[in-house]
């Protein structure tokens, strides 16, 4: 990608792909920029060092007044004591089981979906995608009341099954992967229709392998979006063996005030997952950010 | 084209396997959205009994409760307040950064990264870190208010500072969001185009100004619309940080439709479905008037 064009000239002017370009950039321009980019970093990531590094100081630094920003000791009492404040080790399983079978049953369900939409024929295809597409624009929190209801109604609070249902399938991945499989080369399609494969074989050996990248972005978002959850599980849940991890941090918040190394160090471990996502699979995400966008 | 399909042979099974594929999607969507949608309608037009069940029919009633319950007028003007404290800065904010990150400076790259680092903080994780923050005892919130010689701020807790607090931790929260997507938005526009401007002899600043943002404006009227429905939906924060208060200071529409159907041990569905159906309104409403006016500004390539 461009990332790896861009990173190599090398030369103090700073040129962005032919090192010979004259390049207005000043010293003094470029000094500027540097301390204004270490200024805003430095704001911007206080409370991303203040979770971690809270998380492994003492009460007497971090609820200390004025408060220390340095830990004089390092400690992990925090990570033992936040999981006998809450159900930690359930939350967590709790919210990657929720979340990894939504990401799973929403990349199925957007994969059937988008390969209807693009590579079928398909009566009323334009007002089963416009259906589709209604989904992304209802507000969630407009129909809560009835779908708490219906969990209500049918014994379903306290379960896996009412955190999981309403989201086992959404209209983002289908419009995301419908995009991606119209560019798909329509040779190939033929070529491999000629050589016998029917629907199936074509989906799984030919088609998927080569939108991996589109799947991880669905997969990437889906899973983000299901892992961060909290109106929902925050309704349909009140015991603390069925809650989530966002809900036991809410927990935390609302029962260990006086103690933030504790609510951090919780914190700190529900923020792992999303974390690496966000590092490692930025490249997806963009693709998912803008897949609005670009139109 | 729907004749020259159907004498392809196989096109009548196709059609059926179109559907059967679209079905597990549209069970899904029935079932727990267009349904639910149908519901919230018919839900506001009923009251309750004695008991508590909804099943009694009182018209629109409902509604003009909602519309003149003398909190809604606070509760738009929250709303609205709450809207405009998030979404602009946000965007502003995202855009300074990320012009500032192209062309990334030697060993500077990572801190694109770090820019994108809230983005990992579920809104949970985020309003208890700055729950923690704006402590008025321990915060540091604080202990930088004081150490410039002011006294300390409730912040949390009193009318003029709540929803400001609020604010700050969701504009912290959308920033790498709308980082990311500014990047890849400036990472789109032509490089000839710069390359011209170079030659004309304009500096970087004027650069950014005359050929980056209006080369973007399509993403930034993306931005407006999908931070602003994000704004209009925000509930995590105000749950965590204020409960609403004081005094209904930070209560939202999605707030109030918490406050009336769900918290306390509260169960007017019939009032909180007419507070959702003004949600919804008050969501396509918006979203048509910034396509309607912001969309004749927008450059398109």
């Amino acid at each position: 990608m461009s990332v790896v064009t861009q990173r190599r000239p090398a030369s103090p002017a700073g040129g962005r792909t032919v090192p010979a370009r004259p390049r207005r950039a000043l010293p003094a321009g470029r000094l500027g920029r540097i301390v204004a980019l270490v200024l805003l970093a430095v704001v911007v990531l206080f409370p991303v060092y203040y979770t971690v590094v809270g998380s492994v100081m003492g009460p007497g630094d971090i609820a200390s007044a004025p408060p220390s920003l340095i830990p004089h000791s390092l400690t992990f009492a925090n990570y033992r004591g936040v999981f006998h404040a809450i159900p930690l080790g359930r939350q967590y399983l709790n919210s990657t089981l929720v979340a990894v079978t939504i990401t799973v049953a929403q990349v199925v369900c957007a994969v059937l979906s988008a390969y209807a939409f693009v590579f079928l024929a398909m009566p009323l295809r334009r007002a089963f995608f416009a259906l589709f597409m209604l989904t992304l624009m209802v507000p969630w929190e407009a129909i809560i009341i009835p779908n708490f209801l219906f969990m209500a109604e049918h014994q379903l609070r306290n379960t896996y099954l009412a955190l999981m249902l309403p989201f086992l399938a959404g209209g983002f991945g289908t419009f995301l992967l419908r995009q991606s499989f119209r560019s798909f080369p329509i040779e190939l399609r033929d070529a491999a229709t000629l050589d016998g494969a029917g629907h199936a074989r074509f989906l799984l050996q030919i088609l998927l392998p080569l939108s991996r990248p589109a799947l991880a972005s669905v997969a990437i978002f889906v899973f983000l979006s299901a892992w961060n959850q909290f109106f929902w599980p925050l309704l349909v849940t009140d015991s603390p063996k069925m809650q989530t991890l966002q809900i036991g941090l809410s927990s935390l918040n609302d029962a260990e005030q006086a103690n933030p190394g504790l609510i951090l160090a919780g914190v700190s471990m529900a923020l792992i997952p999303t974390a690496l996502l966000v590092a490692l699979g930025q490249r997806f995400l963009i693709r998912g950010l803008t897949a609005g966008a670009v139109r | 084209m729907a004749t020259t399909a159907s004498t392809r042979p196989g096109v009548g099974r196709e059609r059926v396997l179109s559907l059967v594929l679209l079905l597990p999607s549209l069970a899904v969507f029935v079932l727990f959205l267009f349904w639910p949608l149908v519901r919230t309608f018919q839900l506001s037009t009923t009251g309750q009994d004695l008991f508590g069940r909804a099943n009694r029919s009182v018209g629109l009633a409902n509604f003009k409760a909602v519309l003149h319950d003398p909190e809604f007028g606070q509760v738009l003007g929250v709303t609205a307040g709450y809207v405009l404290l998030t979404v602009l800065p946000s965007i502003l904010l995202a855009l300074l950064v990320a012009l500032l990150l192209q062309n990334p400076l030697r060993g500077l790259r990572v801190l694109r990264s770090a820019f994108a680092m809230p983005f990992a903080y579920s809104v949970a994780a985020a309003s208890v870190v700055f729950a923690a923050l704006f402590n008025p005892a321990i915060g540091i919130a604080n202990y930088l208010v004081t150490s410039l010689g002011f006294a300390p701020v409730n912040w949390l807790t009193q009318p003029g500072t709540a929803l400001i607090s609020i604010a700050i931790t969701t504009i912290w929260m959308t920033l790498g969001y709308n980082m990311l997507v500014l990047l890849a938005g400036i990472g789109g526009v032509d490089d000839q185009l710069y390359e011209a401007a170079r030659l004309d002899g304009a500096g970087t600043w004027r650069i950014a100004w005359s050929i980056t943002i209006p080369m973007i404006t399509p993403t930034l009227f993306f931005l407006v619309v999908v931070d602003t429905i994000q704004a209009l939906q925000s509930f995590g924060q105000i749950h965590l940080l204020t409960r609403g208060g004081p005094t209904g200071h930070t209560t939202t529409l999605v707030y109030w439709i918490y406050h009336t159907a769900f918290a306390n041990g509260a169960s007017d569905y019939g009032t909180g479905s007419a507070q959702a159906i003004v949600l919804l309104a008050v969501v396509i409403a918006v979203t048509a008037i910034q396509f309607g006016v912001l969309e004749r500004k927008v450059f398109y390539r």
